[in-house]
């Protein structure tokens, strides 16, 4: 070993070392947030406390998924809704029409997923920014529109109607609603955990890379487009997964699910939580629904309201409320050391 | 899908002039909306998401007016003018704001805008779908052009978007506020330099899209039913014509907004149900092979 190996060794071993304590650690946090998460049916039996966790589970893997392409990567996808609708659809109509278990439901949908988003990835990522936005959106459109005008196959724009069929497997029974409430738990807190270590991960960090100067990253031969591609793909599977919890919790798909909006409301959670921190999408799912929820109930005029929020945290804070908290403390500890 | 339909209605003149008058006013109207749109962003370089609300406010405006007047020439001018005033209060207000922010956070300013304007809409003019009625002056005896019926409105409407497209093009290129504006596009901060108020372009130029965008709104309202939301297709269709005709071109604009016209005329005769769906296969076609739209200028 020559001399400068030896030193790289040396600086490398404690980066390697506290990478697996940060990986021990997300791990731990997540069980502990899928027990706490998962026993709370054992102290409320409010359906509609279940019903909104279960909805934040849909949209939390939504939004955070996103929050890889629009965060870490600066890929801007303004027709994410997609995939989130292609999940839901596709589960739906396997399980109608094919009558197969669960899992290989599960399995099969992310594979279609997979090979569409593959296509779909392929032509998109080599535009850039706002053309990028532009080209998702209109793919979005796209399968909006087919959604709509193959009702033979789809329902059109009464959506899948008839229920989705939830056989049992395994000893789970997703018709029963504590069943499906821990399951949708189960999903999150795993899709959660995956996309944590994509993030963490070398190729995380060459996505930041791939953000912060693209030019550079493929001067250090990164393939670039093949980056972009993969994370577009990984981005589009839990978004999909997102879309099964919910097509698992309404009992069928409805072309809404593909509408451009549903990309909107992933941008608007991931504004309202920040993108700079990992769980700020979850934040922001969480506000989102809270706020929808809270204000539904008491004026019918919520779009005033939810505008007014908006204006606040995009004028006032200029930037998401996780992303917000998580400066003022670093400002605060800054102060603190400075003294 | 019945191509039938579309085969014998391409062979029949009466049918040929029919779809294409009922494409050009398509086409026309959003031109007026897209041409907003597409100045908005070349000189201002945001993209206004909330441009379909200048149209909305633009049909509502010119309704009331009419509903109080009876006067339609008077209804268009309220639905022009109210609009600018709007846009300018709008911008120099609230967008003003987020220049050189985050493109995000330009987009969330002008969505929690859309919701806003959505609701106070229904606030003033109620929930339910309105109608400003066809005025008097043009409730005669359609035209018939080789077989084909042209409302005379179609006429006015179409004629109304050419003048305003011919003036804003030859404004651009010859006037001096023109030359400014072009200017003030390309190096806002030399032409502030030169003593120019750039604030005051800026809030000229927003007024002006969404003028155009109200006088739209204001034309269309005598043949389309008005309801809070009505500006969200239109926003969508205004920005796959700036996107096919490339962002910050005015005869992109011209050119996307009568092909999508023609599209959608023509393809409900044949694809009646992926009417849409054709408009975004057209519009992922042009991207693909030229991202940056057909009139669009590569990036330096």
């Amino acid at each position: 070993m020559t001399e400068l190996e030896a030193g790289r060794a040396d600086r490398l071993a404690p980066v390697r070392s506290v990478a697996a304590l940060q990986r021990y650690r997300d791990v731990l946090i997540a069980l502990i947030a899928f027990a706490v998460l998962a026993s709370l049916p054992l102290f409320t039996d409010s359906k509609a406390l279940l019903d909104f966790v279960i909805r934040c589970s849909a949209y939390g893997l939504f939004a955070t998924s996103l929050n890889l392409l629009v965060g870490y990567t600066g890929l801007t996808s303004f027709g994410h809704g997609m995939f989130f609708g292609l999940g839901a659809y596709s589960f739906g109509l396997i399980m109608q029409k094919l009558g197969l278990p669960i899992p290989v439901a599960f399995v099969a949908t992310l594979a279609i997923t997979a090979v569409v988003a593959t296509v779909i990835g392929a032509i998109c990522v080599r535009l850039k920014e706002i053309y990028f936005a532009f080209v998702t959106l209109a793919f979005q459109m796209l399968i909006h529109s087919t959604i709509l005008s193959w009702a033979s196959f789809t329902g059109g724009d009464q959506g899948l109607r008839g229920g989705i069929p939830r056989p049992a497997f395994l000893g789970i029974n997703l018709a029963d609603h504590v069943h499906l409430y821990v399951a949708s738990c189960a999903l999150l807190i795993l899709g959660l955990l995956a996309m944590r270590q994509i993030a963490q991960s070398p190729f995380g960090y060459t996505l930041r890379m791939i953000r912060d100067n693209a030019a550079r990253a493929s001067f250090l031969g990164i393939d670039v487009w093949r980056a972009k591609l993969t994370v577009f793909v990984l981005a589009a599977l839990f978004a999909s997964m997102g879309g099964m919890v919910m097509a698992l919790f309404v009992s069928g798909a409805y072309p809404e699910f593909a509408y451009w909006t549903i990309s909107g409301e992933g941008i608007f959670i991931n504004m309202l939580g920040g993108v700079s921190t990992f769980l700020g999408p979850m934040v922001g799912t969480v506000l989102l629904l809270l706020l929808n929820d809270t204000v539904t109930r008491f004026t019918e005029y919520h779009g005033i309201v939810l505008g007014v929020v908006i204006l606040f945290f995009a004028l006032g804070l200029r930037k998401g409320l996780l992303d917000f908290v998580a400066e003022w403390f670093s400002q605060r500890r800054g102060a603190g050391e400075g003294r | 899908m019945d191509l039938d339909a579309l085969a014998g209605c391409l062979s029949s003149s009466a049918c040929l002039v029919t779809q294409t008058t009922s494409g050009l006013i398509i086409g026309m109207l959003l031109f007026l909306v897209a041409v907003g749109l597409t100045l908005i962003f070349g000189v201002l370089k945001i993209v206004n998401f909330s441009h379909g609300a200048f149209y909305m406010f633009g049909a509502y405006f010119a309704m009331a007016a009419y509903q109080f007047t009876g006067s339609f020439a008077l209804a268009m001018l309220a639905g022009a003018a109210g609009t600018a005033i709007l846009g300018l209060i709008f911008e120099r207000i609230f967008m003003s704001r987020v220049y050189g922010a985050d493109v995000l956070m330009q987009l969330l300013v002008c969505y929690a805008f859309v919701l806003i304007f959505d609701d106070v809409v229904r606030l003033i003019w109620g929930p339910e779908f309105r109608s400003m009625g066809m005025p008097a002056a043009f409730q005669v005896m359609p035209l018939f052009i080789a077989g084909g019926v042209v409302p005379p409105y179609y006429l006015l409407l179409i004629g109304v978007a050419l003048i305003a497209a011919i003036v804003l093009g030859i404004g651009l290129s010859r006037s001096r506020i023109g030359k400014v504006i072009r200017a003030a596009a390309h190096n806002p901060g030399m032409v502030s330099a030169l003593g120019i108020n750039t604030g005051l372009i800026y809030g000229g130029v927003f007024a002006l899209g969404g003028m155009l965008a109200g006088l739209a709104g204001a034309l269309a309202a005598p043949v389309r039913s008005l309801t809070p939301g009505m500006g969200f297709s239109v926003l969508i269709e205004s920005f796959i014509v700036t996107v096919i005709g490339g962002m910050g071109s005015i005869v992109g604009a011209l050119v996307g907004a009568l092909l999508i016209g023609l599209i959608r005329s023509f393809g409900s005769l044949g694809f009646p149900l992926f009417t849409e769906g054709l408009m975004y296969l057209f519009m992922v076609i042009v991207l693909v092979s030229k991202p940056t739209g057909l009139f669009g200028k590569e990036a330096a």
